[in-house]
This record gives C-alpha cells, structure tokens and sequence, in this order.
C-alpha cells in the first residue's frame, strides 16, 4: 500500500471523477452549512445570494462567472498537467504574475504593430514567461535534487513582488500616479467570444487547450510516458525506454507555460493592464480545481467554472447578505478535504471488497 | 553606516528571524516523523487570530500566547486526520489547510471587527531584557532584549536536539520518519508518533502566529502571515533537519528580511519590492549552493497504513 505513488489515487476517469466531485459538492455543503450556522449566518441566505450572484441570468453566468472561470481552468490545467507528471508544481501563482508581465510589456512594446502580430506576440510572450518562471525550479529538481514544492512557493513571492516592482517602476502608467501600466494596445487586446457580454476569447482558448491537453495526454507517445513516469519514476526509468528526466523537464516547463498564459489571457482579455494583486490566489486555488476534476483536462473545466461560479457569488454574498467572502476559501477548503475523505472510503471499500470474494 | 545602524540591523534580524523559527523548529519534528506539513500557514495565521482574540479577551498578551498555541494545534489537528490517520495525500491535505485557515481567520476577523478592518490595539508582550546578556556589544540587545517568546525558540532548538539524538522516544521518531514499516515491526506505533509530532509542529506555528500578532505588530491584519509558513518549510529544509542549523537558518532568513534596512541606511536607492524579493531569492541561492546534498527522511511526504 505504501509504495503506490499518492497522486496515483487521484487521477480518475471523467465520470468517476463527476461523481466523486458531485459527492464533494454536496458534503461541502452540509459541512459549510453547519459551519455558517455556528459562525451567526443563515446557510439558507448564504446559498440563495451566491447562486443569484452566479447562476442568477444567463448575463450573469456569461459575464461574471464564466469571466472568473477563465483564469481558474488555465491554472487548473497547469496544475493537472503537472500532478499528472508527479511534478508538485504549486507555483502556478507566480507563473502566472510572470505571464501576465510579459504579456503587458509586449502588449506597450508592440503599440503601433497590427493584431495578426501582436497578439500572438502576447500569448507566446505569456507562455514563455511563465515557462521561465518555472525553469529555475525544474533545474533545481532535475540537476540538484530539490524538491519542486518548496521552490516553486518560493518562486511565488518572487513573482508577485517583481509584479509589484513593475508597476511601481518600470511599467508604471505614465501618469504615475496609480501602481498600475497604462492600458495595452488595442492591437493587443483579445476579442470578445460572445458580442454584448464580457466573455472574451480567452475561454475560447481554455477550451482549445483541454482538446489539446487531451489528445496529448491520451493519444500521443509523449502522453504516455508523462502517464508512466506520473504512476511510478522507478519503474519508467528502469524500463529503458524513456528519458525520465526528459519527460519530467517537458511537463514541468509545459505546466509553467500553461500558468503563464493564464497570466497573460487575463490582462489581454479582461484588465488591459497590469495592477498589484492582479491574482487572488489562483494559482492556488487551481490545486483544489485540477483535484477536484481527478486531474482530467475536460473536468477541469467544469469544477474551473464551478469555483468561478463560487467565486462570483462569494462577492453577492458579501454585498447583499452581509456574509464575508473570506468564507469562499473554507468552502475551497471542504472541497478539498471531502475529495481525500470520499477517495479513501472509497478504497477501503475495494479493500474490503477484495477481501470478501 | 555607523554602530548604531548595524545594532538595529542584528535587533531586526532576530525580530523578523523568531516566528520562522519557531514555526520552523515544530516543522522540523513533524518531518522528522516523515510529515511535510503545507498547512503550516494555517496554524500560524490560527495563531496570530487565537493571540490577538486571547490577548483581548482574558487582557493579558500571555493568555493570548497560549489562546494562540490551541489555535495553531486545531489546525494541525485538521491536517493530521487527513494526511496522518486517513493516510491522504500530504502536500494536497496541507494546501487545503492553508487555504482554508486563511479564509477562516479571515470570516472570523471581519464577522468580529468589521469588513473595513478596524486598527486593533492588543496588549503586547514586553521585551524582557536579559541582565549582563543583553550588555554584550553588537548582539546583546538583538538576542536578549526581546519577547519572551525568542527566548522559547532559544531553549527549544537544543531541547528538540537532545531529544531527536540523545532519547529513545527521539530515535523511535527518527524510525518512523525514516522507514516506517521497519519501525512498526519493531513494535512502534507509527501513526501515533506522527500524529503527535505533527501537533506538536501545530503547537509551535500557533506561537509564532500568536507573536507575530503580540510582539511583532501589536494588531491583528488578514493574511498577515505572508508565506511565512511555506518559508519555514524552507528554513528546514536550508538547516538540513537538525534543529539548532534550523535555528540558525530562521535568524539567516531573517537577516536577509532585514537587509532592506541595513541597505536603506547605506543610502542604497532601490526599490523596496527588490528588498522584499531578496530573502526568497537568497534562500533559493542557499537551497541550490549548499543543501543540495543533504538528505531528506526517506519516507517524508509518503502517506503510511498499516501492515496487515
């Protein structure tokens, strides 16, 4: 038992990982319930204000979850992408800062270029960034040893700060009076996916790269050994036929890109500038979206657009029953915890199971 | 640069330097356990809002160190059921903590004081200056004039190090953390231990958390511990799990925190997020240069059952 690689528990069939994830869901909500009862608030409101806030019109789900949802599926992808691998990458947040500053700096540097060049420009800028930001701690894994966790948080704070460093300095807006860049050029700028709402093109992107993902994953010899190596490094290296450090390299780099262009879709997309705390963590909270979705590309857009949708509603919640968002992240939180909690009756339920025939 | 600057200098350093490593003195008996416990910015923020609403409630900074210190320990204890008992994933199960100990902290403060954040004003814990230590040129009044909670983390370091060396219970632990199956064959109760430590760990992360509040800003502010969890995890890592280099790697880290105001005085002209970046980047460099070779418990990080 002790020797089956933890992650390998976790990655799960779509419909499996739908049923565990609804099962999540609702032990969430009884256990958030109860929670918000003994913190003085009334689930009943708390629930009825967040779906309003989230599901309430079909304007209201394009525009302001389905909005939120973007940089969460991107992230989650990362992740996913990652943990797939078995590469512990949680520093999709500073990867992301560093998408979202490069693509900002060649959306100002390329003011004057037309569309069909900068914006490509842009997202290759973002992916590269962010797959930079990354590489500092691949090397340290693959040359030195290093465990990926510690390093990659690290590589968090660095991000944010540079993040921060740019807006006060360099890219500052040329005003200077906010710590915020002018507004990128129009050239630069994603379209908008659905004309009269705020859904831009960065879903449209999202969703291309979950096929991508997935054909990847699923079909290509790469896949396969990224899968090997995920279920057990020994044994892929022992086997003679893939380069472990090779497949660990790609798939560390590739999850940094991923996070990057989430950095990079959102300022082309949505903000059309760079300000500090760009991100509330969601680079973060991508670990409990790909975790929840069994590490599956195509689930991760699902439980993205579901914590979206938590996301939009916590801000509802907030507004019209007085109930601090702050609760949005214990919700995360339970989600999380009643994903390990189901996973392991379920497996003692094998075990017991095999036992019994 | 004059005497004097170099004085604040050492003094900030220890300042910034005791919460790591006190969170980071706890980490490293529950890693020496085989856990690697991510959460750990969830006991410390737990402490900081246990401290500042102990500190208020019973008007008295020592109460709130130990309101703190239960903090820090029922987020532990969260932790420990899932990544310890029911033998889920560690760095998954820590993650979940931290995330939800801050928006935890975070409903409970706004629910107390208000969404605007009213400045709190907390009874804090006095500096207790150590006689004739504290006279000692240049780091006298850096180490001996501070809270009684620096001198806590002084007397842990080489208390944990006699017990992790010099003890039977300390060797059991060491066992555990470094084959467990082996450990339980020998008649050791490897879940027991690692629940144990890891609230231990717990323990010491809410008394940071709870002196970030009461000695270091003397008010209470959501997501004031900044990461300092995930750098603790660091700072055991860069003191290769033994606690007195652990020690010794906090006040490092600390040191380099506090060079913003060393290089400040210098006249040096730059600006303040490089300063803020710097520790981070040091710490990587040290992680890199000089613990590359050091060897981590062989079973951290790895979720255990049972043999049957």
């Amino acid at each position: 038992m002790a020797d089956v690689p933890a992650h390998a528990i976790q990655r799960r069939r779509l419909l499996d990982a739908m049923l565990t994830g609804l099962g999540a869901v609702a032990l969430t909500a009884v256990v958030g319930a109860v929670l918000l009862m003994v913190g003085g608030h009334d689930p009943w409101m708390a629930a009825t204000a967040m779906i309003r806030g989230s599901f309430g019109s079909g304007r209201t789900f394009v525009s302001i979850t389905l909005v939120r949802s973007i940089p969460l599926i991107l992230t989650g992808l990362a992740v996913a992408f990652a943990f797939r691998a078995g590469v512990w990458n949680i520093g999709a947040e500073g990867q992301l800062y560093a998408g979202a500053v490069a693509a900002v700096w060649m959306g100002l540097a390329g003011s004057g270029l037309p569309a069909w060049l900068l914006l490509p420009l842009v997202v290759l800028s973002a992916l590269v960034a962010g797959a930079a930001w990354a590489l500092v701690p691949t090397l340290m894994r693959l040359k030195l040893g290093v465990g990926e966790v510690i390093t990659t948080i690290l590589m968090n704070f660095v991000g944010i700060y540079v993040a921060g460093y740019m807006v006060h300095g360099p890219l500052q807006e040329a005003r200077g009076v906010f710590p915020q860049t002018d507004p990128i050029a129009e050239a630069a700028r994603l379209p908008m996916l659905l004309p009269g709402t705020r859904l831009h093109w960065g879903f449209g992107i999202a969703v291309l790269l979950v096929f991508a993902l997935t054909v990847i994953l699923r079909y290509s010899r790469f896949g396969f050994q990224l899968r090997a190596v995920g279920a057990s490094p020994e044994a892929a290296a022992v086997s003679g036929r893939i380069d472990t450090g090779r497949v660990l390299l790609v798939s560390f780099l590739g999850s940094g890109a991923i996070a990057g262009l989430a950095g990079g879709v959102e300022v082309s997309g949505l903000t059309h500038a760079l300000y500090e705390d760009l991100s509330p963590g969601w680079g973060y909270t991508a670990i409990a979206v790909a975790l929840l979705a069994g590490l599956n590309p195509v689930g991760v857009v699902i439980t993205g657009i579901l914590f979206g949708a938590l996301q939009a509603g916590a801000g509802a919640m907030q507004r019209d029953a007085g109930i601090p968002a702050a609760w949005v992240g214990v919700v995360e939180a339970l989600v999380i915890l009643a994903v390990l909690a189901i996973d392991k009756v379920r497996k003692m339920g094998a075990i017991v199971r095999e036992d019994a025939g | 640069m004059t005497y004097a600057d170099l004085v604040l200098f050492l003094e900030a350093a220890v300042r910034l330097g005791i919460p790591l490593a006190l969170a980071a003195l706890g980490e490293t008996v529950s890693e020496r356990s085989g856990v690697i416990n991510i959460g750990l910015e969830g006991s410390i923020i737990g402490g900081a809002l246990g401290g500042a609403l102990g500190a208020l409630t019973f008007e008295s900074a020592g109460m709130g160190v130990g309101v703190g210190a239960a903090a820090g320990v029922g987020a532990a204890l969260v932790f420990a059921a899932f990544a310890v008992a029911l033998g889920a994933d560690q760095i998954i199960t820590g993650t979940a903590v931290t995330i939800g100990g801050l928006g935890m902290t975070g409903a409970i403060y706004q629910a107390r004081f208000g969404a605007t954040g009213t400045e709190l004003s907390l009874p804090t814990l006095a500096s207790v200056r150590i006689p004739l230590l504290a006279d000692i040129p240049l780091v006298g009044s850096a180490l001996f004039d501070q809270a009684i909670t620096a001198y806590l983390a002084y007397l842990v370091a080489p208390a944990i190090w006699y017990f992790l060396f010099r003890t039977p219970y300390g060797l059991e632990l060491r066992a555990v953390g470094e084959a467990p199956d082996a450990a339980q064959a020998a008649g050791i109760r490897v879940l027991a231990i690692r629940f144990l430590a890891t609230l231990f760990g717990g323990f010491l992360a809410g008394v940071a958390g709870a002196h970030l509040a009461l000695a270091h800003a003397g008010t209470f502010a959501e997501n004031m511990s900044a990461g300092r969890g995930f750098i603790a995890i660091a700072v055991v890592v860069l003191g290769r799990w033994d606690p007195v280099l652990v020690l010794f790697a906090a006040l490092f880290f600390g040191a380099a925190s506090a060079l913003q105001f060393f290089l400040q005085a210098l006249g040096l002209d730059l600006a303040y997020q490089i300063f803020l970046a710097l520790p981070y980047l040091l710490t990587l460099a040290a992680l890199a240069g000089w613990v590359g070779r050091a060897r981590a418990p062989a079973a951290l990080a790895l979720p255990w059952e049972a043999q049957r």
